[in-house]
């Protein structure tokens, strides 16, 4: 348990430190840094607030409190990622959108030039 | 190309993806069934003689910047079909599949009978001729599944030789699906409660290329469009309370 706890913390360190140096960079743009940075402050105050922990297992009726654990961070995860699959599906429309009307402007271009 | 004025103009739209070995005879064989129209090949960022062939055989060609897939490609060219004011817009594919020939059947019923979308089936008389055992189970279940959806039996519903009239136009030129798009534009068409029909026609072997969807892909293809489908009608509009 004890093992299970410090891994999580590790990774949520790891992951914290990552994305900040992302951002740093302009790796990752500030607004889609915070899915993540608020994704790790969970995991890290979970793992280091045991009496949390236990206080969540009971909430939802769970013997085992790793078992909690190991739920929310699924939660979290899958929240982060289903937030980027809508950004990418803007970005898609976007891009699409934005590569049919350069076409158009072009060919319009090159019909009035060929007029002229 | 020029702005369409005329209340009868029409379009002819060739969606092409690396198909430099068919589309210069395409181009030549529309422009012999129908002289006066206008041929726009929207090329899907080619990267063989595609663009070279095709305006070599003296069609325009509405070049993408970047590969879009079917859809994208398509609706390119709706968009500029359009904004050019186009009444009409018949699409024939790029690899020589559709028969020219029938280009005036698809045209004079959208002209007469006030449909928005004609379709080119080629099971119309029952004599079409399956590709694939995959596919034939494929499209009787689109079959099955879009009868109830659209209130009318639709026998080719996977066929890309498709009429438009300038209603249908503006619908696709804001909304057209990006992959596989013949049967979810059947039911984008069903929200706004767009009439179509078929109309016979035979289709040939591609003479050239091959195609972009191989056996493997025929069921994500079957999956992908069912799921769009049921997306579609979740975005029907309801329909306006009676007073």
């Amino acid at each position: 348990m004890e093992r299970l706890l410090d891994a999580v913390t590790i990774l949520s360190l790891m992951l914290m430190i990552t994305v900040l140096f992302s951002v740093r960079r302009s790796h990752i743009r500030v607004e889609y840094s915070v899915s993540w940075l608020a994704a790790s402050l969970i995991l890290l105050l979970l793992s280091r607030s045991r009496s949390l922990l236990n206080w969540i297992s009971d909430q939802l009726g769970l013997t085992y409190p790793p078992l909690a654990l190991i739920l929310l961070v699924s939660c979290v995860f899958v929240v982060v990622i289903y937030r980027l699959s809508v950004v990418i599906s803007d970005l898609k429309d976007a891009n699409i959108a934005m590569a049919q009307r350069l076409a158009i402007v072009e060919f319009q271009l090159q019909s009035r030039n060929e007029k002229q | 190309m020029k702005q369409s004025n005329g209340a009868d103009n029409f379009l002819v739209l060739i969606p092409a993806f690396n198909e430099a070995g068919a589309i210069a005879q395409v181009v030549r064989e529309v422009r012999q069934v129908v002289p006066k129209a206008q041929i726009l090949v929207v090329d899907d960022a080619s990267k063989d003689a595609t663009v070279s062939q095709a305006s070599g055989a003296g069609a325009e060609v509405l070049r993408l910047p970047t590969h879009l897939g079917l859809g994208g490609c398509v609706q390119a060219g709706y968009r500029l079909a359009y904004e050019l004011g186009y009444q009409y817009v018949i699409r024939v594919d790029g690899d020589g599949q559709h028969d020219p020939r029938y280009i005036p059947d698809l045209l004079k019923i959208l002209r007469t009978s006030g449909c928005h979308m004609v379709i080119g089936s080629r099971f119309y008389n029952g004599d079409g001729v399956h590709t694939s055992v995959v596919r034939a189970i494929g499209i009787g279940l689109f079959r099955l599944v879009l009868r109830p959806i659209l209130g009318q039996p639709v026998r080719d519903p996977t066929s890309g030789f498709v009429g438009v009239n300038r209603e249908a136009l503006q619908v696709f030129s804001q909304s057209f699906p990006l992959e596989y798009p013949e049967i979810e534009a059947l039911v984008v068409l069903q929200r706004k409660r767009f009439r179509f029909q078929e109309v016979p026609v035979k289709m040939r072997p591609r003479q050239a290329g091959r195609s972009s969807i191989t056996a493997v892909k025929s069921l994500y293809y079957i999956i992908h469009v069912l799921l769009g489908v049921f997306i579609n009608i979740l975005k029907f509009e309801r329909r306006p309370r009676k007073q």
